[in-house]
């Protein structure tokens, strides 16, 4: 009995050290060598697996992070939105290279056609998608641009930061927006992008992305951008451009000085989180310095030797022509 | 009389409603503008060849060929060029199209405006093929493939048979219908030409046998000529689909994702047909076309002979007015058809119907959770499991989609009409398909 149990160890323990010893050499043979910074990179990621870097997920990118450390040297392009600077930062310590601050940005929707400013002609009770829905038409309010309001960007977020707004029928992003880019994707008509955050989350942004002319624009949605131009002529940063009646703000040169905002006829460009402006009597004086801002209209040196000269002849000007109109309206009538 | 042809697969019976089938077809005043989308077949849009203020008459060019799939465009009025812009078109959205100030009625020199029936066919078939395309003629059917690239098979493939669809499986129309009995002559001339275009010996024209006068009307036109034949269809939709036609009528079947040429079949709509008699022997470019305009509460539903570019405001004004209890306005057939944002949308020459819907008819049903019945499966004409596509596009799972076969559709609606639990099956079966056929063509490019 003693006997078969001696056996039985000893055949059993041989075999398993023979089958050890094979795996040993196999995997020495086989072994595939990882740098442990990968799993250190990964660590430090947050985890969403978003595809907000354009990879498949956090494990690719940090791959894809000690891959460039080694051959280029730096993360030039590689930028985790989710993450931010943080994130940035500590995998650039992980890696031992210096790390450039990159702008946070945040998901802007660009259309503000809700159900009181493009009210709806027809109904739709189609499939929930926007994607089918801009396949068959051009939307309740008739703007073949403007938001369809069934959310898919909603589905799209893995953040919980986009929900509909039942009383405008839009789409609100809040803070928890992480700039990962899956709604700008999702949205069939381009309306949402993905912008500077700005400080304080100060924005200024055209909230309409109609490329129609102005008369056939508004007539379907009161607040579309009808391409006047105004913004582009008050602008002195050369941040805006006009292209098929439409208004972009570019907002690497954009300084917020919402001057573009006060001349808007159709307040299609929105401010969001900037103090209430000061009461109105005081315009006149606003605008009588802006024109001799200079890019505008530079003033001779002897015009800008005389300041006081000027800023007591402007107001009288104003107070002429307004003078002046009223007699010309019953002159007409008569 | 024995068993009558059918396709075998699936296929529903939906309450015919051919309600205007007893109403002549009227010609239909001139409308004051028209509407000329440049975009009107299957393919590229066409070129505008004419400019702003140019004075056109009927059946002139105005806009050319862009590319294979395409299609010329003549003025189906004369008058002034008022502009070329963006104007809301049948696919809900603005798109280019030329619009025109009628002034009169002058035709283009060449024409043949008399009804005296032209027998003769001089021509061989290139020539018949460049009139055809020279014409812009486009399947009348509904998805409006240009007629000239069909009549051209691949190299290799050759043409057995022309099948002429006179089917008309949706409920409601009626324009082929009239078509048949009113223009029968030539129908039968139409399809002679485009036999001889084609080169084959045989053809047959298919007809459901809920047409009898039409049935009766087309056998005595064809009575001593054995090359074409008239068939007797039992009524089955989607029996007018390319591909259950063929099955139907000689029991062939179409490969999947392969065109009827492969079996050595070419289908033609019947109004297409009438459309070839009219370029070849008349010389008269496709400006006008058969629409129905009916419904349940229409007062007098009709079938009206329209010009191409006449908003349907129009037409519907010719029925008598708009009914008020109207919830929805299709632009086709009930089936297959799409409803319309606005009635200032112009007849294009896929036009085939204008239904007006009641409220309580046209709303949908409550969609509640599947239930298993496979009833979809069952209707399916193509053989495909609807609801499973449906939840793979609805879910995004394009892979399985495709696998699936989800190409395959042929979006007739059979699936969505049967569903006991209301779920908009075609809905999410057509956002897959744009969704794999999207992956399929940037595939196709990489």
């Amino acid at each position: 009995m003693d006997n078969i149990i001696v056996i039985a160890i000893i055949a059993l323990g041989g075999l398993g050290l023979i089958a050890a010893l094979i795996l040993y050499f196999i995997a020495n043979k086989f072994k595939v060598f990882e740098d442990p910074k990968i799993d250190e990179v990964e660590e430090a990621l947050p985890s969403a697996n978003c595809g907000g870097c354009g990879f498949p997920g956090c494990r690719a990118y940090a791959e894809a992070t000690v891959k460039a450390a080694k051959d280029k040297g730096s993360l030039e392009g590689l930028n985790c939105p989710v993450g931010g600077n943080d994130v940035a930062q500590t995998v650039g310590n992980i890696l031992g290279l210096e790390v450039e601050e990159t702008d946070p940005m945040i998901a802007v929707i660009r259309c503000n056609g809700s159900r009181t400013n493009s009210p709806g002609k027809v109904t739709y009770e189609g499939a929930t998608s926007c994607a089918f829905a801009h396949a068959l038409y051009s939307g309740e309010g008739g703007c073949q641009f403007g938001c369809l309001g069934l959310a898919d960007c909603v589905d799209s977020c893995d953040f919980d930061a986009i929900h509909m707004n039942t009383e405008t029928g839009l789409p609100e992003v809040n803070d928890k927006c992480t700039a990962c880019g899956a709604c700008v994707t999702a949205c069939p008509r381009d309306i949402i992008e993905l912008r500077k955050k700005g400080p304080k989350d100060k924005k200024i942004f055209v909230s309409c992305v109609n490329k129609e002319k102005g008369a056939p624009a508004k007539k379907n949605c009161i607040v579309a951008c009808i391409g006047c131009g105004k913004c582009d002529k008050v602008c002195n940063f050369d941040a805006i451009t006009i292209t098929s009646f439409l208004a972009y703000i570019d907002f690497t040169k954009c300084t917020l000085c919402r001057k573009c905002v006060e001349v808007c006829p159709t307040n299609s460009i929105h401010e969001i989180n900037f103090r209430p402006r000061k009461p109105k009597p005081e315009k006149p004086k606003v605008v009588a310095p802006s024109v001799d801002t200079p890019g505008v209209k530079k003033p001779t040196n002897e015009e800008s030797a005389k300041p006081s000269e000027q800023k007591l002849s402007k107001p009288k000007d104003v107070e002429n022509t307004i003078a002046e109109k009223p007699v010309e309206n019953i002159d007409k009538k008569e | 009389m024995g068993i009558l042809r059918t396709f075998v697969l699936g296929g529903i019976h939906p309450t015919e409603n051919k309600i205007s089938s007893n109403a002549p077809i009227e010609t239909i005043n001139v409308p004051e503008q028209a509407i000329v989308p440049l975009g009107q077949n299957l393919g590229a849009p066409s070129t505008p060849i004419v400019n702003k203020g140019d004075m056109v008459k009927v059946g002139q060019l105005l806009a050319e060929a862009t590319g294979f799939i395409s299609t010329n465009i003549h003025s189906p009025v004369s008058g002034k060029v008022l502009k070329i812009d963006n104007a809301l078109d049948g696919s809900g959205y603005k798109r280019p199209a030329i619009i025109i100030n009628v002034e009169g009625d002058e035709w283009a020199e060449g024409i043949d405006t008399s009804t005296d029936l032209v027998n003769e066919i001089t021509l061989d078939s290139k020539e018949i093929i460049e009139k055809i395309k020279n014409a812009g003629i486009v399947g009348m059917g509904g998805a409006a493939f240009p007629t000239y690239v069909k009549l051209m098979p691949p190299p290799g493939k050759t043409a057995e048979f022309l099948i002429i669809n006179g089917v008309e499986c949706e409920p409601y129309l009626t324009a082929d219908h009239r078509l048949m009995l009113e223009k029968g002559q030539e129908i039968i001339i139409g399809t002679r030409i485009l036999m001889k275009a084609l080169n084959v010996d045989k053809a047959f024209i298919g007809i459901e046998n809920n047409k009898p006068d039409a049935i009766n009307h087309m056998r005595e036109l064809v009575r001593s000529q054995d090359d074409i034949e008239v068939q007797t269809l039992k009524v089955q939709y989607p029996q007018g689909g390319e591909k259950q036609l063929i099955k139907a009528s000689v029991n062939r079947e179409v490969p999947s994702g392969k065109l009827p040429i492969e079996v050595g079949c070419v289908v033609q709509n019947v109004g297409t047909a009438f459309a070839v008699y009219e370029a070849v022997q008349k010389n008269k470019p496709l400006i006008e076309r058969v629409v129905t305009v009916t419904g349940k509460a229409v007062k007098k539903p009709s079938n009206f002979l329209t010009r191409i570019g006449t908003p349907i405001s129009q037409l519907i004004d010719a029925t008598a007015g708009l009914p008020s209890n109207t919830g929805k306005i299709i632009g086709g057939g009930p089936m297959m058809g799409k409803a319309i944002s606005s009635v200032d949308i112009p007849i294009v020459k896929g036009s085939s119907g204008v239904l007006l819907m009641k409220k309580e008819e046209s709303s949908r049903r409550v969609e509640s959770p599947c239930i298993r019945c496979s009833k979809c499966t069952y209707v399916c004409p193509m053989g495909l499991e609807p609801f499973l596509l449906s939840q793979a596009g609805k879910l995004g799972n394009y892979e399985l989609a495709e696998n699936e076969s989800i190409m395959d559709c042929i979006e007739c609606g059979s699936c969505q009409y049967g569903c006991p639990a209301g779920i908009p099956l075609l809905d999410y079966l057509r956002l897959g398909k744009l969704k794999v056929g999207e992956i399929m063509r940037n595939r196709g490019k990489n």
